[in-house]
């Protein structure tokens, strides 16, 4: 027994981080998401700075964050999370208000809040990227012609196989309703109503059978990867990396897509507030800003970044332009997720969603 | 019991289809352990047996994954493997790090609910001890209640107390786990146990203590062991308690088996799996070796 | 006749007094071996869960940001029509917790009940700040919902800090604007038919086990103990195998490109695309934890078969028995202390379980326990979770006290 003691101590010593080296937690998304912000964010910020960055992954950082302020245990300095949701946050009081104007200008001298693009900055959120949730298929399951419009994903007949469906309501509901032939700009006004939820979930019960649910999103490439679903609702990013950087047979099928900002967040009650703001500072700023859409096909919020996106760092050669969401070509069919709406309704709808999906 | 000679053809045919079901239903227990082992050294990143495999061709299995396990996490994987690569790997490797979090975690978990269990279960095999069932009910109960509703009231608990992403709160829990294991091994151990060895030490002129000490603690130890064994075991397979009230210091194999299987479930979950049985492999024959010491040094025939 | 002459130690105690002592010493003794790690189980274990359980019926998130309109629903009688007082409490509360930022807070503890109602609360806070009297008329011109009578009930009701209503919505119930319990809109019912998915499947489950157990379990009793401790082997190992490892292991197997799918594609008897699905529904469900607690049943039936005597079986036979009578009418009886043990394990670890589901489940395979995570970790409504949660081990404890009458804690065997 003693000598397990030893050997216990022994290990308990060697496991013990070194004393006092200053470090901040950054949650992220997990996967390819996270290793951009890795590549573009962490490593230059502990290079410069010193401190070092640990990444921790949620599928949707933005409950852990809730969760954590509301049992006041916070572990996470700084934290990426969806605009809508950073709304709701803000508008609860678990993130601190940041003020845009701290940020650090263009390298021409534009004022920060004058180098983001309208509409991307809130109280509580410096956005780092745009990302589209659109839908991700194999090209090798259609040979007789690839699905072309987001009806077809809703079509088993004339598409069979599975689908794969976030498991929540945001986007999947918009998705449903303009499949069902509803265009773009009316979707929320009609999400609004009784009739238009349940339209929504109506065109959703047409493929529940054939759906396979994901809540990460890593989920989706594997799956396809796997052959479990042939189609599915997917983050661009995720495609565009395994479809480029990994070979994958994987294309995305940009109609009916809906895309969002989202950005950093600092937690109320953070352990490091002082370090986390230096490291949002630092990150979107604009040279991290268009490094990061080299890692992954997510566009950056700076107008300053936009030039300076050049090749994905991942093969050297694939211009990253044509696979951001907001590349013309993509938004010919396209549906900016409405914050508004989603700041408000997110808990009434999802509960919904989960009935339908606990329902048999 | 083979079968007697008169029995009829019917028989002897049900007779081998028994066997048959058996064996199938054993396989049944055992092919999905030993299944991943061979898919862990799959040159492929696919779960299946490629032809290469098939055709035992050694340029269809590889290490890779086992590789896999040292770099992720690391800052340069791909740098040169000197020795600055391994203090690289020794500090950074997020397999290695869940792998010294659940020993830490594993073995002083272990050591609290063996020495706690053990006092209790001396405690509760005494003829004189009053609310037994009781108390051993409450006792035995972490086995029985739902880990997600321990998971859920610890959560609140320590996040009032503080307790929440440390490696104590974490250490605790898993001793409340693993003391039904360490109590029901170590009062099996005691029930066979011949009261008039303790009555012949104290006639002999021994202290409780020395008796303790020397006739008690020897003849339970192995039962005392195994109880430790399971224990350990309960701790280092949890993952909902680490899940809930665990911060990112604390993750332990399970936990990042837990991601690994739910985001890119890689080849490489395959070789910590591995790992895992082959560890597995090595606890039970030494929980089989103590059992049978027990009953020798006991003198209970095995049965 | 002489006085009967009571018995003494030798320091004149009465015997009897000192035999109670000594017994009230030992008791003491052995009391004091339990009482550390009652303490401690006490601590980590009981207390925790008991304040996890009081969250059930408690949630102060209304009352905590809405004083005014609290103080106001505890001065006036339920079914009261709300007056100017009432009007001017709701808009300066809402107006503080717009302020405060918790006015969401209180939106989703009113959603709760009235699902469709935290837009309204935080819609009108963003507007709050430019109230003024006439206060009804301010909050009506943000959102006419303010009106709505079945609102003002289920306000009254949130502003309770104790109240019922959580296990009524872990039920399946709600209350309508007077208060009456009442059903919840079919396509918000969930939980009834959850706990009665769980129930079947952990019965299903338990079938399973004891059917597969019950062949094994008689082969090990029944075998020569060299070669049944060597197949023993078989059945503990997977007990000692971590059950992410395990769960894992059904993935690579049961998946659409898995090894039996492919498997099967490969020698012809299945079509590329009409690969099985085997996991993520209730079948994986199924499969992987029938295999996980397979060895609960065996190895309690084991303890029980092996002790019969073979003898009495074949005494059954040479009185004329067929085998099927001999071992219906006298060695299954028998067994029957054995499969009950083992039923009753399985079936209460099966009803609580939670990482094989959430991992191979997908969405037709969650049982209770995943629910009650979700609201942990998701949604965050936690006095529903806990509702759920003290339902479930109010169940998961009948069953336990089942067992201990039935078969007693004591006999519960490990390897």
């Amino acid at each position: 027994m003693k000598r397990l003691l030893i050997l216990s101590t022994a290990l308990g010593a060697l496991a013990l981080p070194a004393v006092a080296q200053p470090q901040i937690t950054v949650m992220g998304w997990g996967g390819a998401y996270t290793n951009s912000q890795v590549q573009a964010y962490h490593k230059p910020f502990t290079a410069r700075t010193g401190v070092s960055v640990i990444s921790v992954d949620a599928d949707n950082p933005a409950t852990p964050i809730k969760a954590q302020v509301e049992a006041g245990n916070v572990s996470v300095d700084v934290a990426s999370v969806e605009i809508a949701d950073a709304v709701r946050l803000c508008d609860e009081g678990l993130v601190i208000p940041i003020d845009a104007s701290t940020l650090p200008p263009a390298p021409d001298g534009t004022p920060a809040p004058q180098d983001f693009i309208e509409g991307t900055l809130s109280d509580c959120m410096i956005p780092t990227d745009v990302f589209a949730t659109a839908i991700a298929y194999d090209t090798t399951k259609f040979p007789n012609g690839a699905p072309a419009t987001i009806a077809d994903f809703f079509d088993t007949a004339k598409f069979p196989g599975k689908r794969g469906i976030k498991k929540g309501a945001k986007t999947t509901l918009e998705m449903a309703l303009m499949a069902d032939g509803v265009p773009a700009s009316e979707v929320y006004a009609l999400l609004e109503t009784r009739e238009g939820q349940d339209r929504a979930f109506a065109k959703l019960d047409t493929i529940k059978a054939d759906a396979v649910f994901w809540e990460a999103g890593a989920q989706p490439p594997q799956l396809l990867a796997d052959g479990e679903v042939v189609m599915t609702m997917a983050w661009n990013g995720r495609i565009f990396n395994a479809a480029v950087a990994e070979g994958k047979p994987f294309a995305i099928m940009w109609d009916g897509q809906v895309f969002e900002w989202e950005g950093w967040v600092i937690p109320k009650g953070a352990p490091n507030p002082e370090a986390a703001m230096e490291f949002v500072k630092f990150s979107t700023s604009t040279e991290p800003l268009s490094d990061a859409a080299e890692w992954i096909s997510y566009g950056p919020p700076r107008k300053s970044s936009a030039p300076l996106v050049g090749t994905f760092k991942g093969d050297g050669k694939t211009e990253m332009a044509p696979h951001l969401p907001t590349s013309p070509e993509n938004l010919t069919n396209a549906l900016p997720s409405s914050l508004d709406f989603w700041a408000d309704r997110d808990t009434e709808l999802n509960e919904r969603f989960n009935a339908w999906l606990a329902a048999n | 019991m083979a079968l007697p000679a008169h029995a009829s053809p019917l028989e002897r045919l049900w007779r081998r289809v028994f066997h048959l079901l058996c064996a199938l239903i054993l396989l049944f227990l055992i092919a999905p352990i030993l299944i991943v082992i061979p898919l862990s050294f799959n040159a492929e990143p696919f779960f299946t047996f490629t032809e290469k495999m098939l055709a035992l061709d050694p340029t269809g299995y590889s290490l890779r994954w086992y590789d896999l396990l040292m770099t992720f996490g690391m800052f340069a994987p791909d740098a040169p493997r000197d020795a600055a690569w391994w203090a690289d790997m020794w500090a950074n490797s997020t397999w290695l790090r869940a792998a010294k979090n659940s020993i830490i975690i594993g073995v002083f978990s272990t050591l609290l609910a063996t020495f706690l269990g053990t006092l209790a279960a001396l405690g509760l095999s005494r003829p004189e001890m009053p609310f037994r069932r009781a108390v051993m009910a409450i006792l035995i109960s972490p086995m029985i209640v739902p880990i997600i509703i321990v998971a859920t009231g610890l959560f609140f608990f320590y996040s009032a107390t503080g307790l929440a992403g440390s490696y104590l709160g974490v250490i605790l829990a898993h001793a409340t786990l693993g003391i039904p294991f360490v109590i029901i091994t170590v009062t099996a151990t005691l029930v066979g146990f011949d009261k008039s060895l303790t009555r012949a030490a104290a006639s002999l002129g021994a202290s409780p203590a020395t008796t303790f000490f020397k006739v008690t603690l020897p003849l339970i130890l192995p039962g005392v062991v195994s109880g430790a064994l399971f224990a350990f075991v309960t701790s280092f397979d949890e993952v909902v308690v680490v899940l809930f009230v665990a911060a990112h210091d604390q993750q332990t194999i399970p936990r990042q088996m837990w991601n690994g299987i739910r985001e890119q479930i890689s080849p490489a979950i395959l070789a910590v799996a591995t790992i895992l049985v082959v560890i597995s492999v090595a606890l039970l024959a030494t929980v089989e070796i103590l059992r049978r010491r027990s009953e020798q040094l006991r003198g209970v025939t095995p049965g | 006749m002489a006085e009967p002459q009571t018995l003494t130690t030798p320091d004149g105690v009465p015997l009897k007094r000192a035999l109670a002592r000594a017994q009230a010493r030992a008791r003491r003794r052995a009391f004091l071996l339990v009482a550390p790690l009652l303490l401690f189980v006490i601590v980590t274990f009981l207390v925790p869960i008991g304040q996890m359980l009081h969250r059930s019926v408690y949630n102060d998130s209304f009352a905590a940001n809405m004083p005014r309109l609290t103080a106001w629903f505890a001065t006036t009688e339920p079914d009261t029509p709300p007056d100017d007082a009432a009007w001017e409490a709701l808009a300066l509360d809402l107006r503080a917790a717009a302020e405060a930022r918790t006015v969401g807070v209180v939106g989703t503890r009113v959603n709760y009940d009235l699902p469709g109602t935290r837009s309204l609360f935080t819609a009108t806070g963003r507007k709050a700040r430019s109230f003024q009297a006439p206060w009804r008329e301010a909050l009506l011109a943000a959102d006419a919902d303010w009106a709505d009578p079945m609102l003002w009930s289920t306000m009254r009701q949130a502003a309770r800090s104790y109240s019922p209503n959580f296990f009524l919505a872990a039920l399946d119930l709600t209350r309508d604007a007077r208060g009456a319990i009442v059903a919840v809109p079919q396509d918000r019912q969930v939980y009834v038919a959850l706990f009665q998915r769980t129930f079947t499947l952990a019965a299903l489950i338990t079938v399973l086990c004891v059917l597969l157990g019950f062949p094994v379990a008689h082969l090990l009793a029944t075998l020569p103990l060299r070669w049944s401790n060597l197949l023993m082997i078989l059945v503990l190992l997977p007990f000692w195998t971590s059950l992410l490892v395990r769960t894992t292991s059904w993935i690579v197997l049961l998946q659409g490109q898995g090894v039996i799918n492919n498997s099967l594609v490969a020698t012809g008897l299945l079509a590329d695309d009409g690969r099985l699905s085997l996991i993520y529904n209730q079948t994986g469900t199924i499969i992987a934890m029938t295999h996980v607690l397979l060895p609960f049943t065996i190895l309690p039936l084991y303890s029980v078969m092996r002790p019969i005597p073979p003898s009495y079986v074949r005494a059954a036979r040479s009185l004329g028995a067929t085998s099927w009578t001999a071992f219906r009418r006298v060695y299954l009886p028998q067994t029957l202390p054995g499969i009950g043990a083992g039923a009753l394990l399985v079936f209460i670890l099966a009803v609580g379980y939670y990482i094989t589901p959430a991992l191979v489940g997908g969405a037709s395979g969650q049982l209770i326990s995943n629910l009650i995570a979700f609201h942990m970790t998701d949604s965050l409504n936690w006095s529903l979770a806990a509702a759920l949660a003290a339902i479930l081990l109010g169940l998961v404890l009948i069953l336990y006290w089942l067992y201990d009458r039935l078969v007693g804690i004591d006999n519960l065997k490990l390897g």
